[in-house]
């Protein structure tokens, strides 16, 4: 346990560090995206152009310049170029929203995911199954702005139902939080209800199949309790690793599009600015603090799983 | 594939009838049985047609543009008149508003806030989607089906490596190197070698797309390469004397040919989805040229007074990712109906 838990943190450590090199020269060996430039402005002279880059220490070696980057990141004094503000900060400053939305999105997918997917499983087949199955598909093809776009446009603009954008923070009105964040929640989970709720699907006929189903049919149990204690909870294991995966991915910038349409102050946001206005500072933070959540929430996946399905050994190397 | 015909499993085609004459039983590969399974799920046929109709219609924009609207995807007509039921109404009234969708010949989905009609906009967006689409799923087949044969098949240090190159793609945040190297790419362009792609071209989201979906692709392939290459088939070849090269294409590719026919149709439709999305956030297609996705971001700056430019492009996505996504479903389960692929996204 302690060995893999050790490798498995050396693995984390060794994808963020040739994810943050990839970042950084992204933005600093690709031609013509010389950052002083950019940062000077497009008519700025020579004289101006190098005192930019003596200032951001753009004129040291690019190995310099990676580690001195780095340095910043662990010390938390990394900032931008453009506005000159903490990256750590910022971060942190959107942190609050960005969670706000992905945890009562990922509630929220995952409570009709289980229900579609059961429902779906059960009527295998029939009117209810297709039905749902043509709204999962439906689900997995929307693009997520557009539906953010339709959803503000329709319910916030025509119908007022619901207010437009923006966030408000739970501490400061809690009705108000919820109240502005039920179409981002919904926007968000759409696509992972349709995904989780096809996948669950599959997973449970592929169970109601096994031996033990049969087993505990045979003991007499009703087909109620069979398809929620035994069915359903085996299918689940999947589901699990799936949504730990997702979750770190929507956490770590999968949400930039949903908090880009309904302008909500989260890390996804900040991101967006930064690449519009080309500040690699930002992005390499954010990019990393994203990563780190991916890879994290790998890791916590690979673990858990192993403790839900008792079959799969820690000591073997974990399916890459 | 082991066994005689009449194991494999067939909905649909009657067992061979005793007394019938052995060269009567026609041989049935795989493929044939695979098209009668299709073949019975018509909604799945319904919507692979769909799709082919909405490429047909795409390219035939010209057409349209030249003899129906008589304009271009680029034209601008600002200032121009158009009648509506027999009044003349300016294409882009005074105060912005552009006009919206109606039965008047031009303009058929109306028009945008430069006055472009939309219908032959929508027409040439739909090329340039579809076109990033396929051509961002053939990088991906490409790079992911060698990648897939090289690890499975040599396993060891190759397989080390390029396992962990794919954890490091598959661990990026996909939106944020989309943007990152769209970006940084649309400001130089990309120049590898003698090839130099300039900064607007839709290479440049191509190469992109075909990039980040690697992983999703290259994995479950290489999964299947490992568990194909302990069968006694490869044995035999080696055995014969066959090089690696001639045992990975001749004996194990056409093994998960029909994994890969079903993984590229369904990563069209999520690289259409990705296009639109990078496009949306500024770092896709640029301008001039036109996508769906280009398409919605510069309507959406007007969806409250012309919602018809957010809502026309996006539900072309809609229908086309779904038919796509529907025919797909359908294909993997003719062609292969144990298969554990499942849609990523």
């Amino acid at each position: 346990m302690l060995r893999f838990a050790v490798r498995r943190l050396i693995g984390m450590a060794a994808v963020l560090f040739a994810i943050s090199v990839i970042v950084f020269l992204i933005f600093n060996v690709i031609p013509n995206s010389d950052p002083a430039q950019r940062i000077a402005g497009k008519n700025a002279n020579p004289a101006l152009i190098a005192r930019v880059r003596a200032d951001l220490g753009l004129d040291q070696s690019i190995v310099t310049q990676y580690l001195t980057m780095m340095k910043r990141i662990f010390t938390g004094t990394l900032t931008s170029y453009a506005s000159s503000q903490n990256v750590g900060e910022q971060i942190w400053k959107g942190l609050p929203a960005t969670l706000s939305l992905c945890i009562g999105a990922a509630v929220l997918w995952m409570a009709l995911a289980v229900v579609f997917g059961y429902l779906s499983a059960v009527h295998a087949g029939k009117f209810t199954d297709r039905t749902l199955t043509i709204l999962a598909l439906v689900g997995i093809s929307v693009p997520v702005f557009w539906l953010a776009a339709i959803l503000l446009y329709y319910l916030s603009f025509k119908a007022q139902i619901f207010p437009t954008s923006s966030y408000v923070p739970l501490t400061k009105n809690p009705g108000q939080w919820a109240y502005h964040l039920v179409l981002p929640w919904i926007t968000l989970a759409v696509l992972f209800v349709g995904f989780y709720s096809r996948v669950l699907r599959s997973n449970m006929l592929d169970v109601m199949n096994e031996d033990y189903v049969r087993t505990a049919r045979a003991k007499g149990i009703s087909e109620r309790q069979i398809r929620i204690k035994h069915v359903l909870r085996n299918s689940m294991i999947p589901i699990i690793t799936l949504f730990g995966l997702d979750f770190g991915a929507v956490v770590g910038g999968g949400a930039i599009l949903t908090e880009t349409v309904f302008n909500i102050n989260g890390v996804g946001l900040y991101a967006g600015q930064a690449i519009g206005s080309l500040d690699l500072p930002p992005l390499m933070g954010v990019t990393m603090f994203g990563a780190f959540f991916i890879v994290l929430f790998n890791t916590v996946v690979d673990v858990l799983y192993a403790f839900l399905d008792p079959r799969i050994r820690l000591g073997e190397a974990a399916p890459a | 594939m082991t066994g005689s015909v009449g194991e494999i499993e067939a909905p649909g085609i009657p067992p061979v009838p005793a007394g019938v004459a052995p060269d009567a039983v026609r041989g049935r590969s795989p493929w044939y049985l695979a098209w009668v399974r299709l073949r019975r799920n018509r909604v799945a046929l319904g919507f692979g047609v769909l799709f082919i109709a909405i490429v047909l219609v795409c390219l035939a924009a010209p057409l349209w543009a030249d003899h129906v609207a008589h304009t271009g995807p680029d034209a601008n007509h600002i200032t121009d008149k158009v009648l509506v039921d027999g009044q003349e109404e300016y294409v882009v009234s005074p105060d912005g508003t552009p006009i919206g969708p109606g039965l008047h010949g031009r303009y058929l989905l109306g028009a945008d806030q430069n006055g472009r009609d939309v219908m032959v906009r929508l027409l040439y967006g739909g090329r340039t989607s579809i076109f990033i689409g396929v051509a961002a799923a053939l990088v991906t087949t490409v790079l992911a089906v060698l990648v897939g044969l090289l690890c499975g098949y040599y396993r060891g240090w190759i397989d080390a490596i390029l396992s962990r190159i794919m954890d490091v793609v598959w661990a990026f945040p996909v939106l944020l190197l989309g943007i990152a190297l769209g970006t940084t790419l649309a400001l130089g362009g990309l120049k590898i070698g003698g090839l130099a792609i300039s900064g607007d071209s839709v290479w440049i989201p191509i190469m992109i797309i075909g990039l980040v979906y690697v992983p999703y692709m290259a994995r479950p392939i290489r999964g299947e390469i490992l568990a194909l290459r302990e069968k006694e088939f490869v044995e035999a070849a080696v055995a014969q004397g066959k090089g690696p090269i001639r045992i990975m294409v001749s004996e194990l590719l056409p093994n998960v040919i029909s994994t890969i026919i079903v993984f590229f149709t369904l990563n069209i439709a999520n690289n259409m989805l990705l296009e639109s999305s990078l496009s949306f956030l500024g770092a896709g297609v640029r301008p001039p040229s036109a996508s769906w996705g280009t398409m919605i971001a510069d309507g959406y700056q007007n969806i409250y007074t012309a919602p018809h430019l957010t809502i026309v492009p996006g539900a072309m996505i809609v229908l086309t990712v779904l038919s796509l996504n529907v025919f797909g479903d359908g294909l993997r389960d003719a062609l292969d109906p144990r298969a554990k692929i499942r849609l990523e996204h």
